[in-house]
């Protein structure tokens, strides 16, 4: 981790109140975003890694949402620290967002044309005829054919793989320095999910933008992450450059996923290899690692304290017995 | 054909009306399934993949007339179920069972697991009270659930808990053919795996067929025997998992497979992009349905629907409807 980094993350935690408790759902969190790195951040449902992104973009609802401690500085400004007035100059311009399902994300009400202007328009001085121009240019290079026209229709006139697109578009037309995408090719099918991966990874070649890319499918992340982070209940339990973790997986959890997810095999296996058990719940969490009670390897010492985040050559990695698994 | 298969689906077709007008006449029809035929024998499982809208949930409730098929044949241990009156049906439904994607949606969240698990042995009136009682918690075991969960509400559950009532309701009948509409794609991964080696070892035990529905190429290779692979309403390639994950020989499969993110960073490999979206099944284009993005589209594709024909052998058939293919590369598919 160094000074320079684009965003630097620190010690987040970020609570929710609901009618059964409070839940820590980001738990003491780090971590940095290089200039122009593709950062990927994997989980399974509910291990924090969009409330995570949501705290960046300051986007958490509050209450019942609360940031209990940490920092998010953008090139060295704190983002928690910054009143709701400027952050939304920050929003749009300098880091945007892309979410799962863009049907939820477009206004239904106004036409591409006026929301694309809009957000040109709030945040680059333009007049609306030039701001128009600017949007069928950011829609051309997304590849959406006669942009034009399609500036004259409503969301709901587009498919799917066309309004992620338009999404696309639409965040990348101030030209932000850091992109968030929230799984934002899981609603899609395989080959429109190819087709937008595609333009993202080559959208971030031409601008020179770093790319958070939240998703649980280590399939995507493979095919356009440098690096990594694995999330689990609420915390950050490894860090590595992708091609590492994928062929040396530090964290049991890591190695279970990757283990057992089912992919094209040469030969087909009778049975799959599993994690056993289910991911504990947030409101009753264990005192020691939260993997343990699903870990083959957990031994007292897990049961009793939580591993801190150690450095093992080019991995940070929290748990008390990591590395190759013994099998 | 040594044996007959369990489940022989003939032509089957599934139409719905599109209304409009202020008459709200019938204006035009959604070819949701067009055509279809393929087999399940006794014990394997027929996995169905397809992009979203192809229609292969409306194919799967077809077969079970949970939709009520516009044509075509639907033979279980050879007899037709599409010509049963509704009486016969319902003793026949007995056979056939649905597993669906959303277990959470398919629940009713004011019943207990074992009034769920039970509804079934009711309706049917099989055993007497104390017998429906033992037979729900074995089928609990069965499915790998304690005991302690029988009198719990479907919200008190995770997802892949949830997904093994849903299990246990359709296993309730004994069934031998089971329709599974995408049963892992809500799951979490770590999760996902522990059902589809609990859907293996039911077969196993059990011998019960299963046409398996799923859009995730990797889940189907993992649980199928025979593969089909759906495009717009209709099957356009059908083989062993072997076969057709080896060597995909429909333009629109190869595109499908090389699409699949690989979970290796060090794999590169050629992608086909197809350019465009999937076409309305309400206008669908002339000729083979698939031409309008086929990077390898001819002439005749624009006007005529392709044939089927058979590029594997007579007794490990892989029969693709593509014209890149014809008698020459093999038998011309003729079912009868």
């Amino acid at each position: 981790m160094t000074s320079e980094a684009l965003l630097s993350v620190r010690n987040l935690s970020i609570e929710f109140s609901t009618e059964r408790g409070v839940v820590r759902a980001v738990d003491d969190v780090s971590f940095d975003v290089e200039h122009g790195e593709t950062l990927g951040i994997v989980g399974e449902s509910g291990c924090g890694k969009t409330v995570t992104a949501l705290a960046v973009m300051q986007l958490i609802p509050m209450p019942p949402g609360r940031i209990v401690s940490g920092s998010i500085r953008l090139n060295g400004q704190d983002l928690l620290a910054l009143p709701e007035r400027q952050m939304r100059n920050i929003r749009g311009r300098d880091i945007s967002m892309i979410f799962q399902e863009p049907m939820t994300a477009l206004n239904p009400v106004f036409t591409i044309g006026n929301q694309m202007v809009d957000v040109i328009r709030r945040h680059q001085p333009m007049d609306r005829a030039s701001a128009r121009r600017r949007a069928i240019e950011m829609l051309e290079k997304v590849g959406i054919p006669i942009p034009d026209k399609r500036l004259n229709e409503y969301p709901h006139q587009l498919s799917g793989g066309m309004r992620q697109r338009v999404m696309i578009a639409m965040a990348l037309s101030c030209g932000p320095k850091l992109l968030i995408a929230d799984e934002p090719t899981t609603a899609l099918d395989v080959t429109t999910q190819a087709q937008v991966m595609e333009q993202i990874v080559s959208l971030q070649e031409d601008y020179g933008m770093a790319v958070m890319l939240i998703t649980h499918d280590l399939g995507v992340i493979a095919e356009s992450c440098r690096r990594a982070l694995v999330m689990y209940c609420g915390q950050l339990i490894e860090d590595a450059p992708t091609e590492r973790l994928y062929e040396r997986p530090q964290h049991p959890y890591t190695q279970g996923l990757l283990r057992s997810i089912p992919r094209i095999r040469r030969q087909r296996l009778e049975t799959l290899p599993v994690i056993e058990g289910t991911v504990p719940d947030l409101l009753h969490l264990p005192p020691g690692c939260r993997f343990a009670d699903r870990c083959p390897r957990a031994a007292d010492e897990c049961r009793a304290h939580q591993p801190p985040l150690i450095d093992r050559e080019l991995t940070r990695v929290a748990c008390f017995y990591p590395g190759a698994r013994d099998d | 054909m040594t044996e007959r298969p369990l489940l022989e689906v003939r032509d089957l077709s599934k139409y719905f009306p599109v209304r409009g007008g202020m008459l709200r006449r019938v204006v035009a029809q959604l070819k949701a399934v067009d055509g279809v035929s393929f087999d399940v024998p006794a014990g394997k499982t027929f996995g169905l993949v397809g992009e979203s809208g192809c229609g292969k949930s409306t194919l799967g409730r077809a077969v079970l007339r949970l939709h009520e098929p516009t044509a075509g044949q639907v033979r279980l241990a050879g007899t037709d179920i599409t010509a049963l009156g509704r009486q016969e049906l319902v003793a026949w439904r007995r056979r056939m069972q649905i597993i669906f994607q959303d277990p959470y949606a398919s629940l009713s969240p004011r019943r207990t697991v074992r009034q769920t698990i039970r509804e079934a042995l009711d309706t049917h009136a099989i055993g007497d009270n104390d017998g429906r009682n033992a037979e729900v918690q074995r089928l609990l075991e069965v499915v790998g659930l304690r005991r302690q969960v029988l009198d719990r509400y479907p919200h008190e559950f995770s997802g892949g808990q949830r997904q093994r009532v849903g299990i246990a309701r359709a296993l309730a009948l004994k069934p031998d053919f089971i329709v599974a509409d995408e049963p892992v794609s809500a799951l979490d991964v770590s999760v996902q795996s522990q059902v589809l080696n609990l859907l293996a070892e039911l077969q196993r035990d059990h011998g019960i067929a299963f046409l398996f529905i799923s859009h995730d190429l990797a889940v189907v290779q993992h649980i199928s025997d025979h593969v089909g692979v759906m495009y717009l309403g209709r099957i356009v390639e059908t083989a062993t998992a072997g076969d057709i994950y080896g060597e995909p020989r429909h333009p629109y499969t190869q595109a499908l497979m090389s699409a699949i993110p690989v979970p290796d960073p060090k794999t590169r490999r050629e992608r086909i992009v197809l350019p465009g979206d999937v076409p309305s099944p309400i206008a669908p284009p002339p000729g083979c349905p698939f031409h309008p993005r086929c990077p390898q589209a001819m002439d005749i594709c624009r006007v005529q629907l392709p044939p089927t024909v058979n590029v594997g052998t007579a007794d490990s058939p892989h029969e693709v409807t593509c014209h890149l293919y014809d008698e020459a590369d093999g038998v011309r598919a003729d079912d009868s």
